[in-house]
């Protein structure tokens, strides 16, 4: 197998540039480089040498395969980082037998083949690398420290179990097993499908944490909408990028507004259309509001004349507080009063919808937990309707069981059976 | 020198499905074995069938194998086990006359043209290089095949063990196999040792009957071959008692003495036929254990107490049985004992039973870790067939998970080994819904006939038999009801407007044959065999449907043949862990691969890569 590296942190002047090297030679195709390893996972100081020619001091780092990331020798070189020093490094590294540099990727593809990590916490790593926000980076490290993969263990666990128990039924139906199965089956897979109910409906609100919530701000023609975002996205909160798909109906801000990523959508065009053009803006702008996670009224124009009104939820407030002073609160993009509490009530909306976030992060794990409650609601109503059937139930837990090892690994028989042994005295 | 196409060792259940297979087929056939009297031996408990089981027996049929053909003339009673649960999961069980069975056995081979029954022992191979020449037996008589199928049971380095005493053989009567087993050891890879075990054999003439439950075989029996419709001969039925307190104190007090409890063996035994040591070791919480006492024969009056097999010592064992209730002044005619043997990794073979390393030597039965009189036969009837394919340089014939419950054994055996005696469960099925005992002619006897082991008898009756299916399901699939209509006739429909043929109504739960009738006037002339069997395939149409992408999945990476000289070394990215156990079982098919024990999704995908890469995965066809 070939030896890979590439450089781990960004390409650029910098402090410090990290190169990793895994594969089987790493450690040994190394040693002419840097002399010698200090102890497993201590950093050491070394002179790095092509030859006689010094190409830079270095802190090594060595990890043996059994502890590494990719569950292969790993060695790290901490180079300061300048372009120069890490190209030379890099060049080096590529003369050397069986090493090559690696594909996007696949130090983590690595460490899912050697089972370091679970295909769920893969992709919980690939979203903690895309985190922008606080609230991204938490959820993201949920899955990547396994919450995922435990979550769907437990629920495979008590799915093999009510197998078991429909199995021993079938298998051993002239043997001592327990007379009716039922309750415990029933109760095994209440518990299972309230988790995965929670999953499924907690999923909007992962997503959301993934993708960002969108915010509509709406008000009449110069309610003050554009000022308000402008301050927005330029004071309060940090400007994270400004979407490419921007289009002159809505114009999309990107920003991490206490820890939640957040598209601020100014509906820009919200008024009586002259021409059938405009007129179709005016209703897909008028669409995209009407969807958003949260919708804030800018009031003090002419609202009877907006062609939507507020739902429970969202946030009304006047809008040019600098101009026209009334009761309650108010907000002015230009002098900047009332943004922070508006900052507040927006992030307090946004927060109580993310209480409920789900642990599936993907359209995957989505599809994957919608077909396991439905394989799992049927083998509940047959094993509920009686006797007959339990070999149809039997089958139906089987898939679902199949659908747990989708989001992380695989079954076999032999666990259904170790459960089975486990549990009854078999063998009369 | 005798020459033969194949010669088969031993002549227990998988020797003379073997033997008797190959010869079908038009081989010409040597059985060797070392007593011709006890060929067809029920070692065991005398009953064949059962859940799982029975669904090997009735394939085992389906290919016109002996089993349930010989089960039939020496079955005294009939219970179809999960008779009240569904289809799928049905099995049926025999106990069987031990005389009859060994006799029907006997003749059957003794009639089949092309079979010699040679008596001796086997004490070793001729060789050539890697491929086999033929046997020797005893010590000096040589016999040459192309293909050679072993079938040696218990017998290999067989030691019995009763209590603290043990002693070589195979089973009680017959010595143990030791010169071919240091043989094999030389030759062929991955021994290990197994061991099972047996209760006491008793004499019914002492069994006080009258206090004891008794268990009596089906009203409509049910029959383990195709083709036979009711019971041959008398019918009996089984006695039930059950352990008690002072029958668990006795063992407890003994443990030190039992050959298993005290140290003295090895192997490692079933987790699913405990001794009665195990039972009270393992399950201390449990007060009582069934025990079934079932007859052994018409005019036999041993009983076999099935339930407490024991390697305990013998006096012992009189204690503990005469504790029990019914058989307090039991007499023990034979005590029971543990038996340990060798088996070879079944890793070590191809999915058509051949040994990887010696060209022309085929395993079947315990030797490749099974237990069981039925998977025995099933792996004897499957190498039987391969042998002889052997012999003329046909290809190996390859049966699937997704096809039988013989393709789902003999797949788990040569990709994933054994660590106790493999024994079949309906569990290990996955396509259960679709492998059913009542389905296992319209299976397998098509494929079958195309390889010549199916008998002109048995062709004429499922010719028979698809055309009276095929008629009428065209019958019930024509015209389709309303829900009026069908209430009209008696059965109740969901009035949702939707029209039904009467296949579907079949389906429905409680649905009457009658009434059909009364929907299908003309169905009245349809036997209700096929009306019965017509309706099993409608209940599991619509999960059939369901399974059928899954299968389609299967069946495309079953096409990816992996090639023999495959390098898995050569595949970056494999742990070293899922490395040596790809080159441990070679598997043939990249389906195959998937299910090896602790793959990754991701180290299929590798494989599949460079299959694809290398463009030598060919469609794989199982060459019929």
């Amino acid at each position: 197998m070939d030896t890979i590296y590439a450089l781990a942190t960004a390409r650029g002047k910098a402090g410090v540039a990290v190169v990793r090297i895994s594969g089987p030679q790493a450690r040994d195709a190394l040693l002419p480089m840097v002399g010698s390893f200090g102890p497993p996972r201590v950093a050491a100081l070394r002179v790095l040498k092509d030859g006689a020619e010094v190409l830079d001091q270095a802190l090594v780092l060595v990890f043996e395969a059994d502890r590494s990331f990719t569950g292969e020798e790993v060695v790290e070189l901490h180079l300061h980082g300048s372009q120069a020093i890490v190209q030379a490094v890099l060049e080096r590294l590529s003369r050397l037998a069986g090493f090559r540099l690696a594909q996007p990727g696949e130090f983590t593809r690595r460490a899912l083949e050697n089972g370091r990590l679970d295909l769920a916490q893969v992709e919980g790593l690939a979203d903690l690398i895309e985190a922008e926000t606080e609230m991204q980076r938490r959820q993201a490290m949920r899955v990547f420290s396994g919450a995922l993969g435990g979550k769907a263990e437990n629920w495979r666990r008590k799915l093999i179990r009510s197998a078991a128990l429909i199995e021993a039924m079938l298998d051993f139906a002239d043997e001592d097993v327990p007379v009716d199965v039922r309750p415990e089956v029933i109760g095994l897979l209440d518990g299972v499908l309230a988790d995965l109910r929670e999953e499924r409906d907690g999923y909007a609100a992962a997503e959301r944490i993934r993708d960002g919530f969108e915010v509509a701000i709406i008000g009449a023609p110069n309610a003050g909408k554009s000022t308000l975002l402008n301050r927005l996205a330029g004071r309060q909160a940090a400007l994270t990028s400004e979407y490419a798909g921007t289009t002159r109906d809505v114009i999309e801000v990107r920003m991490d507004l206490r820890g939640i990523p957040i598209t601020m959508l100014d509906t820009a065009g919200l008024r009586e259309a002259s021409d059938p053009v405009e007129a179709m803006g005016v209703e897909r702008a008028i669409a995209r509001a009407r969807h958003a996670d949260l919708r804030v009224f800018l009031l003090g124009g002419d609202e009877d004349s907006l062609p939507l009104t507020p739902v429970p939820g969202d946030i009304a407030i006047q809008g040019k507080a600098d101009l026209a002073k009334v009761g309650g609160l108010a907000v002015s993009g230009v002098t900047g009063e009332g943004v922070d509490e508006l900052i507040n009530l927006i992030g307090d909306a946004l927060e109580s919808k993310t209480a409920s976030a789900a642990t599936i992060i993907r359209v995957r794990h989505r599809e994957i937990v919608a077909h396991a409650i439905g394989a799992l609601e049927f083998a509940r109503e047959v094993v509920l309707s009686g006797e007959q059937g339990e070999e149809i139930a039997a089958d139906a837990l089987r898939s679902a069981i199949g659908l747990m090892d989708d989001l992380v690994g695989r079954v076999g028989v032999e666990d259904l059976l170790g459960e089975i042994f486990a549990s009854f005295c078999i063998g009369k | 020198m005798k020459h033969y196409d194949v010669i088969v060792v031993g002549g227990g259940h998988a020797g003379a499905e073997a033997a008797d297979a190959a010869a079908r087929i038009g081989a010409s056939v040597a059985l060797v074995t070392m007593r011709m009297d006890r060929i067809g031996v029920m070692s065991c408990n005398p009953a064949i069938g059962g859940l799982g089981k029975g669904h090997l027996v009735r394939e085992v049929d389906a290919l016109d194998g002996l089993m349930a053909r010989a089960g039939d003339r020496a079955g005294i009673q009939y219970r179809l086990l999960n008779r009240r649960k569904g289809p799928a999961v049905q099995g049926p069980r025999i106990q069987a006359d031990r005389a009859l069975y060994r006799a029907a056995v006997q003749e059957m081979l003794s009639g089949r043209e092309g079979l010699a029954i040679i008596e001796g022992e086997v004490t070793g191979f001729t060789l050539e290089g890697r491929r086999i020449q033929g046997v020797v037996v005893n010590g000096d008589i040589r016999i040459s095949g192309r293909s050679v199928v072993l079938t040696a049971g218990t017998f290999l380095n067989g030691v019995m063990h009763v209590g603290p005493k043990s002693a070589a053989g195979g089973r009680v009567g017959d010595q143990a196999s030791n010169q071919l087993a240091d043989l094999l050891r030389e030759i062929a890879p991955g021994r290990g040792r197994l061991k099972t075990g047996t209760p006491p054999r008793l004499d019914g003439k002492t069994i006080n009957w009258d206090v004891l439950e008794r268990q009596d075989g089906d009203v409509d029996p049910v029959m383990l071959s195709f083709l036979n419709k009711v019971p041959q001969v008398g019918q009996i039925s089984c006695g039930i008692t059950h352990t008690n307190d002072l029958t668990h104190q006795i063992v407890r007090e003994n443990l030190g003495q039992s050959a298993m409890y005290g140290g003295f063996i090895e192997g490692i035994g079933p987790r699913y036929c405990p001794s009665i040591e195990d039972k009270i070791v393992r399950f201390s919480d449990k007060d009582s254990h069934q025990v079934f006492l079932e007859p052994e024969g018409l005019d036999d009056s041993t009983v076999y107490p099935n339930g407490i097999s024991t390697s305990l010592p013998a006096d012992v064992q009189e204690r503990y049985v005469r504790s029990i209730k019914g058989l307090e002044n039991v007499q023990i005619l034979q005590p029971g004992y543990a038996i340990e043997y060798d088996y070879f990794d079944p890793c070590g073979l191809t999915r058509g039973l051949a040994v990887r390393e010696i060209e022309g030597l085929f395993f079947a039965g315990q030797i490749n870790g099974t237990t069981g009189y039925e998977e025995a036969a099933a792996q004897g009837l499957l190498a039987g067939i391969n042998a002889a394919r052997h012999a003329r340089d046909q290809g190996e014939f390859v049966l699937q998970r997704t096809d039988s419950y013989i393709g789902v054994m003999i797949d788990d055996l040569v990709t994933r080994g054994v660590t106790e005696p493999y024994r079949m469960f309906t569990s290990r099925a996955e396509y259960r819904l679709s492998l059913r005992v009542d389905n296992a002619d319209q299976r397998l006897t098509p494929m079958g006939i195309e390889l010549g082991c199916v008998g002109a008898a048995r062709q004429a009756a499922f010719d028979a038999k698809m055309q009276d299916l095929t008629a009428a399901r065209a019958m019930l699939g024509k015209d389709r009801f309303s829900p009026n209509e069908l209430s009209a006739a008696g059965i109740a429909a969901n009035r949702d407007g939707i029209r039904r043929s009467a296949l579907e109504v079949l389906a429905f739960p409680g649905v009457e044959l009658e009434q059909v009738v009364r929907l299908v006037p003309e169905a009245e002339a349809v036997a209700t065999e096929i009306m019965e069997q017509l309706q099993r395939e409608s209940l599991y149409s619509s999960y059939e449907d369901r399974q059928k992408h899954q299968l389609e999945a299967v069946r495309r990476d079953e096409n990816w043949a992996i090639p023999t000289d495959f390098d898995f070394g050569a595949i970056a990215g494999l742990s070293n862990e899922l490395r040596q156990k790809l080159e441990r079982v070679r598997p043939e098919t990249l389906s195959q691969a998937s299910r090896i024990e602790g793959m990754t999704p991701a180290a299929i995908a590798l494989i599949h890569l460079k299959l694809k890469a290398a463009s030598v995965g060919r469609p794989h066809e199982a060459s019929a």
